[in-house]
C-alpha cells in the first residue's frame, strides 16, 4: 500500500510559505497538483520564500520533478525565492541535468504563425512552382524517351517485364469486376429509358458505343491510377526516403531513365491492351442484361453491337486508354520523385498521384469530347 | 606531369568560402579547407551542425548559397551536370543507410555501376562483385536482396557498392553508426587498408570519437551555434592545441561538461 501523497501547508512568518510534502509522488499514485501551492502565492501577495520539505517523502519519479519544476519556473517569474530542503540526491541530480542545456529560444519562433495574407500568397507561388515542376518533368520524361530511342538511355529488362506483369496480368481480375458491373449498370439504365419506346434492341447500341468509346478507357484509368499510380509513387518516395534516388544520381545513372522509362513504357503498354479487355467484358455485362432480362437473342445482340461499332470507334478508345496510360504513369512517377523524406510524405506523393492522375484523366476526356464532336468524330 | 599531382599533400578537393542554406536558412557559412590526395579527411560536429548537408555539397547533391567547391582546379559547381557526373563516376558514397536499391539482390547492387562505366564481360563483373562482396565481409551473400539482410550488413554492402569501380575518393555519411563495435573497428581498418594500398582520398562525416582519432589525418570541425567552421587540421594535434572549449568538449566526450553538471 502506497502512502497518500499530500502537501500541508504552515506560515512560520507573514512573507515565508512553507509546505511539507509527504507520501508517494509516482505516476501511479494520485497526486496534488502545483496549482495548491500557486493559489497560495495567489492568495496572499506577501509571500516572498516557498520552501518546500520534502523529508516525509517515501517515493518519487520523474513526476515529481514536474511538480518541483513548475513551481520553480513560476517562482521564477514572480520573483520568488524557492527553496527545498531535504530533497533526494538523486533527484536533486536529474534536475540539475535537466538544467544543463539551456533551453533553445528561437526554437520556439519557427513554429511561429503565419498570417492570412502570407498564407495566400504561399499558396500560390507553391501552385506555379508546382505547374512549372510538373512541365519541367513532362519535358525530363519526353527527353529520356527519345534518350532510349536513339539507344542511350537504359534500364534493366527485368524491370521492365515485372512492371507489366503487374499492370497487366495482375490487374486483369479487378478490371474484369468493374467492366462487367459498369456494363451490367449501362444496360439497365438504358433497358428503362429504351422499354418505353419498344427499342430494347437499342439497349446493344447503347452499351457498346458507351464502353467503346468511354468509360472502357475511363474506367481502366481511374482503377489503374488507384493501383499502379499510387504504387509508383509509393515505390518512388520510399526510393527517396531511403537515398536510393540520390545513389543513382551521384552514380551518374538517371532516375529518369533507369526508374521513370520501364514503369511508363509498361503502362503505356498495357492500358491500351486493357482498355480493349474491359471493353469486351462491358459488352458481355450488357449482354447479360440484354439476353437475360429483355427477350433478346444472344445472336440478335451480338448482330446489333457489331452493326453499331467500327474501328473508328475501337481506336478512339484505345488510344484514349493508351493516353491515360501515359498520364497515370508520369503522376506516379512525378510525386513519387517529389516526395519528402519522411513516412507521412510518401503517403502524401501516393495521394497526390492518384488525385492528380485522375483529374487529368478527366480533363483529358474532355478535350477529347470536344475535339470528336469539332471534328465529327 | 598527371603523376606529380596525385602524390600526397597536393589538393583533391578545395572548399572556399562554401554558404549552405536551406532558403534563407543558413546551416553553414564561411567553410574554407583543402583536402589533399590520399588524406582521410573528418567531417565532424555535434548533431544537426550541417555535415551531411556539407557532404551533400561535396557530391553534388545540392548547390552552394555561395561560394565553391574545387576538385582539382574544376569549379565543381559551374560546369554542367553531365560534366559533374563525370567527375561523381570517379568518387563512391556510403551512404548513411547503405542507400541500396531495394529491388535489387546485392550482387545486382554492385554490379550496377561496373555494367554502366566499366564495359567488362559478365563474368568478369560477376569476380569483381564476388571481390568486393568478400572485402566487406558479405561473401556468400550475392543473391541476398537488402530487405533480407542486417542493418549493419546493408551498410557493408553499401561500402561494397560504393568501391566498384575503385573510385579515386569515397565519401562516408557516418560509417560507423549502427554497427557494433568490432564491425565499426574492421570497417576503419578496411578504410586505412584501401587509402594505404589504393592511394584513395576518403572523406568521412562521424561524430564516432574512436574512429576520429584512430584513422583522421585531416579535418574540420562545424560548430552548430555560430554556424561556421572553429577549428580544422589532424584531430589528435587539435584536440592537444585547441583553447575553445566547444571543440574541446567534443572530443573528450564533454568530459567537463559532466563534471560541470555533476559537480
Amino acid at each position: 500500500m502506497q502512502a497518500q501523497s499530500k502537501i500541508d501547508f504552515s506560515h512560520f512568518s507573514a512573507d515565508t510559505l512553507h509546505a511539507a510534502i509527504s507520501g508517494t509522488w509516482k505516476i501511479s499514485s494520485k497526486l496534488p497538483a502545483p496549482e495548491e501551492v500557486l493559489n497560495q502565492l495567489a492568495t496572499d501577495p506577501r509571500i516572498k520564500n516557498i520552501i518546500i520539505n520534502a523529508s516525509d517523502l517515501k517515493g518519487w519519479d520523474t513526476t515529481f520533478l514536474t511538480f518541483i519544476n513548475a513551481i520553480s519556473k513560476e517562482c521564477q517569474k514572480e520573483n520568488i525565492r524557492f527553496e527545498i530542503q531535504e530533497l533526494p540526491k538523486g533527484a536533486k541530480r536529474l534536475l540539475r541535468i535537466a538544467s544543463a542545456v539551456s533551453e533553445q529560444k528561437d526554437a520556439y519562433q519557427k513554429r511561429k504563425r503565419k498570417s492570412f495574407l502570407y498564407m495566400v500568397g504561399d499558396s500560390a507561388v507553391v501552385f506555379g512552382t508546382s505547374i512549372v515542376d510538373m512541365v519541367s518533368f513532362i519535358g525530363e520524361a519526353s527527353q529520356a524517351v527519345v534518350r532510349f530511342f536513339f539507344g542511350k538511355a537504359r534500364f534493366r529488362r527485368i524491370d521492365f517485364l515485372i512492371y507489366i506483369e503487374d499492370c497487366g496480368a495482375q490487374s486483369l481480375p479487378i478490371v474484369t469486376l468493374i467492366s462487367l458491373l459498369v456494363g451490367l449498370i449501362l444496360a439497365f439504365v438504358g433497358a428503362v429509358q429504351l422499354k418505353m419506346f419498344g427499342a430494347q434492341i437499342y439497349v446493344a447500341n447503347l452499351v457498346a458505343i458507351a464502353m467503346v468509346r468511354e468509360m472502357g478507357a475511363l474506367m481502366t484509368g481511374i482503377i489503374m491510377a488507384g493501383r499502379i499510380g499510387a504504387a509508383y509513387a509509393a515505390q518512388l518516395g520510399t526510393m527517396q526516403v531511403n537515398e536510393e534516388i540520390d545513389a543513382l544520381n551521384t552514380m551518374g545513372i538517371s532516375p529518369m531513365d533507369f526508374l521513370v522509362l520501364p514503369r511508363l513504357f509498361a503502362l503505356a503498354l498495357m492500358m491500351p491492351l486493357l482498355t480493349l479487355y474491359s471493353d469486351l467484358l462491358g459488352i458481355l455485362g450488357g449482354a447479360i442484361v440484354g439476353v437475360g432480362m429483355m427477350d433478346i437473342t444472344p445472336m440478335q445482340y451480338f448482330t446489333q453491337t457489331q452493326a453499331s461499332l467500327d474501328m473508328t470507334n475501337i481506336s478512339l478508345g484505345i488510344a484514349k486508354g493508351g493516353i491515360y496510360g501515359i498520364i497515370i504513369a508520369l503522376a506516379g512517377c512525378l510525386r513519387g520523385m517529389q516526395s519528402g523524406r519522411s513516412a507521412a510524405a510518401v503517403g502524401e506523393a501516393t495521394t497526390a498521384a492518384v488525385v492528380t492522375a485522375i483529374v487529368h484523366i478527366i480533363i483529358t476526356d474532355g478535350i477529347f469530347a470536344v475535339l470528336c464532336d469539332a471534328l465529327g468524330i | 606531369m598527371t603523376t606529380e599531382i596525385e602524390k600526397p599533400n597536393t589538393p583533391h578537393i578545395i572548399v572556399s568560402d562554401l554558404t549552405m542554406a536551406y532558403g534563407d536558412f543558413v546551416i553553414q557559412r564561411d567553410l574554407s579547407f583543402t583536402i589533399n590526395y590520399s588524406d582521410i579527411f573528418i567531417i565532424m560536429g555535434g548533431s544537426g551542425c550541417g555535415k551531411s548537408t556539407l557532404l551533400r555539397h561535396l557530391i553534388g547533391l545540392k548547390s552552394p548559397a555561395k561560394g565553391q567547391v574545387f576538385y582539382g582546379d574544376i569549379n565543381f559547381w559551374d560546369i554542367t551536370p553531365d560534366e559533374r557526373s563525370r567527375i561523381m563516376q570517379k568518387c563512391g558514397i556510403l551512404y548513411q543507410k547503405g542507400a541500396l536499391w531495394s529491388s535489387m539482390t546485392l550482387a545486382e547492387n554492385v554490379a550496377l555501376p561496373l555494367e554502366e562505366y566499366s564495359g567488362l564481360s559478365h563474368s568478369n563483373i560477376k569476380e569483381i562483385v564476388s571481390l568486393k562482396l568478400a572485402l566487406v565481409g558479405l561473401a556468400g551473400y550475392e543473391e541476398f536482396y537488402p530487405s533480407e539482410i542486417s542493418g549493419g550488413m546493408q551498410k557493408r554492402a553499401g561500402l561494397a557498392r560504393a568501391m566498384a569501380l575503385d573510385p579515386e575518393i569515397l565519401f562516408f555519411d557516418e560509417p560507423s553508426a549502427g554497427l557494433d563495435p568490432v564491425s565499426a573497428r574492421r570497417l576503419d581498418d578496411l578504410i586505412l587498408e584501401l587509402r594505404d594500398s589504393l592511394g584513395t582520398t576518403v572523406v568521412i562525416v562521424t561524430h564516432e570519437l574512436a574512429s576520429i582519432f584512430a584513422i583522421g589525418n585531416n579535418s574540420v570541425f562545424l560548430d552548430a551555434e555560430t554556424r561556421t567552421m572553429i577549428a580544422q587540421g589532424d584531430p589528435n594535434r587539435m584536440l592537444a592545441e585547441t583553447d575553445d572549449p566547444k571543440v574541446k568538449e567534443f572530443l573528450t566526450r564533454g568530459e567537463s561538461a559532466v563534471e560541470r553538471v555533476i559537480e
